[in-house]
């Protein structure tokens, strides 16, 4: 259950944000979600429609998810493939001197607030 | 409604507290040293040995677990201070968390300060507790192969201590195949392949751990 750790600091994050910008509601969450990240994006989302009640600030706002594909780059024959379908192993050139390029992030992008 | 952009990672908040725990063991000359690995890896058992064989530091340990305080009792029994944490369900510890952990050790601040987290070799690597270095504890049954399952907390680590290293001869580990694994993903982190049982290896994990603890002292 880490997503309801998530969803705690994001709840803390987006209350500070409201403070800082003196916003009395927000309305949409924009949250970029990698594909390897870890997050379980169904449940996730549960966990956030129990806690945005407990906060004044985020309780009639809606959670958007945008998914980010992962994405290794291979140091041996400099190219990229899909993570996800392929894993640590190069499918070009089979090395596994492999990095992963993006596809871990959990950002969010930007709010809608009044 | 207005748009605000924001780019801001999810766990900002807990960033900043992890930050602010860092300036305040600085300050107060505490090493604080957050111990991860799966459950039953053997964190109790080799904190128990290092309180033994560091009776010149001032030690204290903070235990997170989901129930239960045995491994605070086993830890006062040898003499240091201990806190007992109850993370109610919850499979890590942040930084939050670890502030009033650390807040609730009696006395004055301990020389070192480790804090055992939730056993759980996913969660615990991805929250910044504060702590002014990451030791993660891999044993011998769990085989050589998990840096290539759970690279984050390999990544994440100062210091692998490899666990358990009597029961080598009962499992295929292949300690330098593990080893090579784990620099693999992480080229600075020290490794340290011990028995707390038989003390073999010990030695060179408590040098490491009296130089880090003078260190952030002097810094």
């Amino acid at each position: 259950m880490h997503e309801m750790g998530i969803v705690l600091h994001l709840a803390k994050t987006l209350d500070e944000t409201a403070a800082e910008h003196q916003l009395t509601a927000i309305g949409k969450v924009v949250l970029q979600v990698g594909e390897v990240s870890g997050i379980m994006t169904d449940l996730f989302t549960d966990c956030w429609e129990y806690f945005k009640g407990r906060h004044p600030v985020l309780k009639d706002s809606t959670l958007v998810i945008e998914p980010i594909p992962a994405v290794t780059w291979c140091d041996s024959c400099k190219r990229t493939y899909e993570t996800v379908r392929y894993g640590k192993e190069c499918p070009y050139c089979h090395s596994g001197e492999t990095w992963l390029l993006r596809g871990n992030e959990c950002v969010i992008k930007e709010i809608e607030a009044e | 409604m207005k748009l605000l952009k924001l780019d801001a990672c999810v766990t900002a908040s807990n960033d900043r507290d992890a930050d602010a725990l860092r300036a305040k063991t600085k300050a107060c000359g505490t090493l604080l040293i957050n111990v991860m690995s799966s459950p039953g890896a053997g964190k109790t058992t080799l904190l128990s040995a290092l309180i033994r064989a560091l009776p010149q530091l001032d030690i204290a340990v903070m235990e997170a677990d989901i129930e239960s305080d045995v491994d605070a009792k086993a830890i006062e029994a040898l003499g240091a201070r201990a806190v007992q944490v109850h993370t109610s369900g919850m499979c890590h510890m942040d930084a939050g968390m670890t502030t009033a952990a650390f807040d609730a050790i009696d006395g004055p601040p301990p020389d070192l300060a480790f804090l055992e987290n939730v056993g759980n070799l996913i969660c615990p690597a991805e929250f910044d507790t504060g702590a002014g270095k990451n030791l993660m504890i891999l044993s011998v049954p769990e085989g050589d192969d998990k840096p290539l399952k759970y690279p984050l907390m390999f990544r994440e680590s100062d210091a692998l201590v490899i666990s358990k290293l009597d029961a080598r001869p009962y499992f295929d580990f292949d300690l330098d195949a593990c080893m090579a694994r784990a620099r693999k993903l992480n080229p600075a982190v020290r490794i340290f392949p011990v028995s707390a049982k038989t003390g073999e290896g010990m030695e060179a994990l408590v040098q490491w751990l009296l130089a880090e603890t003078a260190a952030w002292k002097e810094a």
